[in-house]
């Protein structure tokens, strides 16, 4: 079974963040990147179910600009056999992404396609589903544990309100990940140096036939307001006056 | 306890920006490998291996210290497991020959990871540090059959190794080596004798251990010419090259000691345990010189690791602890008082730590950079004369810099004030663990004799000519750009000292040794900072170049701790200069029985 891994190239988690001075957008200049947390949890159960025999193949893809082929280096050092960039400098909102995904899904064919239940930078939670939906494949999302059986069919266990619920799903479907799916490895030196020779084929939003132009507009960004400072209460009945009367929360 | 946080844009601008170490694959078909983007993900994953596993391990293996039971040593919770995920990670494989596994990457990205390590735990990095060294020595000295042995465990990390040097009554002087060789019918030889000090001699990482030995031969003569090298593993490896017999090599005991107390420091008897000759008889001392020099410059890089270390927890500290208000009125009124980064002699800690750090990785780097060039570069010339820096400049890494390691730790306690002296906040322990680097591998003493007596000399000035030229003429080159006088000047002025101390010192030594002896540490010192001083000259000039794209101020920084170092640091090399040209007669003078 080919497994097919979206890799995305977030501002990493440790940067804090910066707001554009003109509230178009946050800083990415200058600013350290790196893969997405929940797309290292990918493409790690990936390598995990090659290691495992259950995958022949695993395919990263990445889509955006040029620096996103290091990302896809990364999945590659991990463990991936070969990536797919697809290249674009416009904004891409998750459906744009998961038009384009169908198309290399098209193309390649995979049993599985594993992603990141969000990504860290917009946290839109979607692109998963919506895929999903283009297809017309399976969804099981919010993994914390994946089983795939030898009669065409996984378990899958799911992250949800108050507990676990594991899913059967019929192969080939769409998986996103959770945190607690597993933990992704260091990417070791002699794997690291593979990677360089691993091939990445290029495409563009064209080849593929897909109009990636943004349908969402941004209005404007901005740092979220400051914590003001609190006051302190003499007693308790002007606690609850307060909440009452000026919060008007009880 | 602070966070390490791999300083990879430092380092970054020290390889690529100063050293331009991306065009090495150019320059070095050996390196074809090592280009940019595959460097950066080596040092990204490295930086996140040595934040992540190592460094929570320092503290907790520095209070628990290593056990000792019966010959066995345990290291401290969590090492065996880290080690095993650092060679799974194939770490130990970075600069070794990729015909026994290696990667091949130049020992200048090693040198980056190693001081990485440094930072993060420094008793953790003795174990693959000594394993090198083993490795260096075996891959210079040993016969194909050797190398074939253990070249390749000791790549892999699933073996380990160690130099048996050091015996109870030698340290410095080797030559009063007692350990003894009988020969065995089948070539191999019988080692009796009793080595102390030995790091990484016994622990638990591993299934066996490669010790390197200095021994004597039954004819050898008295003295450093009587010394051999010989190889003595552990286990004896069977047919199949898997660990067989055990050895009679045991750990008889180890050290309780100031610092590293994670690294095993043992005391191994050699009861007629099998070893096997390395090299040629009585060219022990030579052969074990292959792998001094390498570690001389890796003891260099633990200085730097601990510098960049007690500089980060320094920052943090003196950013959040709030104490008193500025000199000039309150800072931060909103607060109940300043922090102490305020303060124009926190400031003076803090900067002196930093430009001499930053100094120091760029004159490492640079040298490690010589160092691959001296051992790959297709132009014979050019090896030669990369070797001749290296040669020249390996005492200065590993003194200055270690000396810098334990200085830059010892403010690292005084910014936290009573706290730095409290175990729990980690300071402390840079200290204690940096006290050893300016003693192993060579006391810094060693150090600058082999710098005033052996280096100065060779070819008559050769090596050191290697460094001077290079200096004169970029004063020379640089004296016209104004904006660079503040920074020329002063080093023009040091340079000056130190040519003019070179040639006293040439002078005066050849009459009498104990003027080179009396004034070779401070001489050292001044090379020293003359060095950083043209590393800061050059980095600034980077920095002034590229200041205008600065949008996270990094230039800027470097532009100011360029400043304060010229101002504030380098103008030392006055008073050594002063002190090293007062002669040796106030140091002679007092009889031994006066003192």
């Amino acid at each position: 079974m080919k497994v097919l891994v979206a890799v995305k190239r977030v501002i990493d988690a440790n940067v804090k963040v910066r707001v554009k001075a003109d509230g178009t957008g946050v800083e990415t200049q200058n600013v350290k990147m790196s893969m997405n947390p929940f797309c290292e949890i990918a493409t790690e159960e990936a390598v995990r179910l090659k290691e495992a025999g259950k995958a022949t193949e695993i395919v990263a893809v990445s889509l955006g600009n040029a620096q996103c082929a290091e990302t896809i280096r990364t999945a590659l050092a991990m463990g991936a056999d070969r990536g797919i960039h697809v290249q674009t400098d416009v904004e891409l909102q998750p459906l744009a992404v998961a038009k384009l995904l169908k198309a290399v899904v098209d193309k390649e064919q995979p049993g599985l396609v594993i992603l990141g239940k969000q990504a860290i930078d917009d946290d839109a939670n979607q692109t998963g589903q919506m895929l999903s939906a283009l297809l017309g494949w399976p969804q099981a999302t919010y993994a914390s544990k994946l089983v795939i059986n030898d009669n065409g069919t996984a378990n899958v266990t799911r992250e949800v309100d108050g507990g676990l619920e594991t899913v059967e799903v019929k192969t080939p479907f769409v998986m996103t990940t959770d945190l607690r799916l597993n933990e992704p490895r260091y990417a070791s030196l002699p794997n690291i140096m593979k990677a360089k020779k691993k091939p990445i084929d290029a495409l563009t939003p064209e080849q593929l036939g897909v109009d990636p132009a943004p349908r969402l507009k941004t209005l404007k960004v901005t740092e979220p307001p400051k914590r003001q400072a609190g006051i302190k209460v003499g007693s308790v009945a002007e606690l609850v006056d307060k909440l009452k009367n000026e919060a008007k929360v009880i | 306890m602070p966070a390490y946080k791999a300083p990879l844009r430092e380092i970054r601008f020290v390889l690529n920006e100063l050293l331009e170490a991306e065009k090495l694959p150019e320059l070095v078909p050996d390196f074809a490998d090592a280009t940019g983007d595959t460097v950066e993900a080596i040092l990204e994953e490295a930086g996140k291996f040595c934040e992540e596993v190592l460094q929570p391990l320092n503290h907790p293996g520095d209070e628990e210290g290593c056990h000792f039971d019966n010959g066995t040593v345990t290291t401290p919770k969590g090492f065996r497991e880290a080690y095993a995920t650092f060679i799974e990670g194939g770490w130990t494989s970075l600069p070794c020959d990729p015909a026994y596994g290696g990667q091949g990457l130049p020992k200048l990205i090693n040198f980056a990871v190693e001081e990485m390590i440094c930072s993060a735990n420094l008793s953790f990095g003795m174990y693959p540090g000594l394993s090198n060294g083993n490795y260096n020595a075996i891959h210079a000295h040993g016969s194909d059959e050797q190398k074939a042995l253990y070249l390749p465990k000791l790549v892999d990390g699933s073996w380990t190794g160690t130099m048996c040097l050091t015996e109870p009554h030698c340290g410095t002087d080797l030559g009063l080596c007692k350990t003894r060789a009988e020969a065995n019918p089948d070539g191999s030889y019988r080692l009796y004798g009793t080595k102390i000090f030995i790091s990484a001699g016994e622990h638990d990482f591993t299934e066996n251990i490669i010790h390197l030995v200095l021994a004597r031969l039954p004819d050898a003569p008295a003295g450093i010419r009587g010394i051999s090298l010989f190889v003595c593993p552990k286990f004896i490896p069977d047919a199949d090259g898997k660990p067989g017999t055990r050895n009679p090599v045991v750990c008889g005991s180890i050290e309780k000691k100031m610092g590293i107390k994670a690294s095993s420091t043992c005391v191994m008897n050699f009861d007629g345990a099998q070893a096997w000759l390395v090299g040629k008889p009585h060219k022990g001392m030579s052969a074990m010189f292959t792998m001094m020099n390498t570690a001389r410059l890796a003891v260099g890089m633990q200085g730097l690791g601990i510098a960049e270390a007690a500089y980060q927890g320094a920052v943090t500290y003196a950013r959040d602890r709030l104490q008193m208000r500025a000199l000039t009125g309150a800072k931060f009124p909103e607060k109940p008082a300043d922090p102490i980064i305020v303060h124009p002699d926190v400031r003076r800690m803090l900067l002196t730590m930093r430009s001499i750090t930053e100094g120091c990785r760029a004159l490492a780097y640079w040298i490690g950079y010589h160092l691959d060039l001296s051992q790959h570069h297709p132009d014979i010339e050019k090896r030669q004369e990369s070797d001749d820096l290296v040669a020249l400049m390996t005492p200065i890494v590993k003194a200055f810099l270690t000396d810098h390691g334990f200085h830059a730790a010892n403010l690292g306690v005084q910014v936290y004030g009573g706290h730095g002296y409290i175990r729990e906040w980690g300071m402390e322990q840079l200290v204690r663990d940096a006290r050893i680097t300016q003693i192993y591998e060579g006391t810094n003493g060693i150090q600058a004799l082999d710098l005033v007596g052996r280096k100065l000399p060779t070819g008559t000035g050769r090596l050191a000519r290697r460094f001077f030229h290079p200096v004169a003429d970029y004063i020379e080159q640089t004296s016209e750009k104004p904006e660079m006088a503040e920074y020329v000047l002063p080093l023009a002025k040091a340079f000056a000292k130190l040519q003019q101390a070179t040639a006293w010192i040439a002078q005066a030594g050849l009459a009498n040794p104990n003027e080179a002896g009396a004034a070779a540490t401070d001489y050292q010192r001044l090379f020293a900072l003359t060095a950083l001083g043209f590393m800061w000259c050059r980095m600034v000039e980077i920095a002034l170049a590229r200041k205008d794209d600065d949008r996270d101020g990094f230039y800027a920084a470097k532009v100011q701790s360029a400043r304060f170092y010229m101002a504030r640091i380098l103008p030392e090399t006055n008073s050594l200069f002063t002190i090293l040209m007062a002669g040796s007669d106030s140091l002679m003078a007092m009889p031994a029985e006066s003192f």
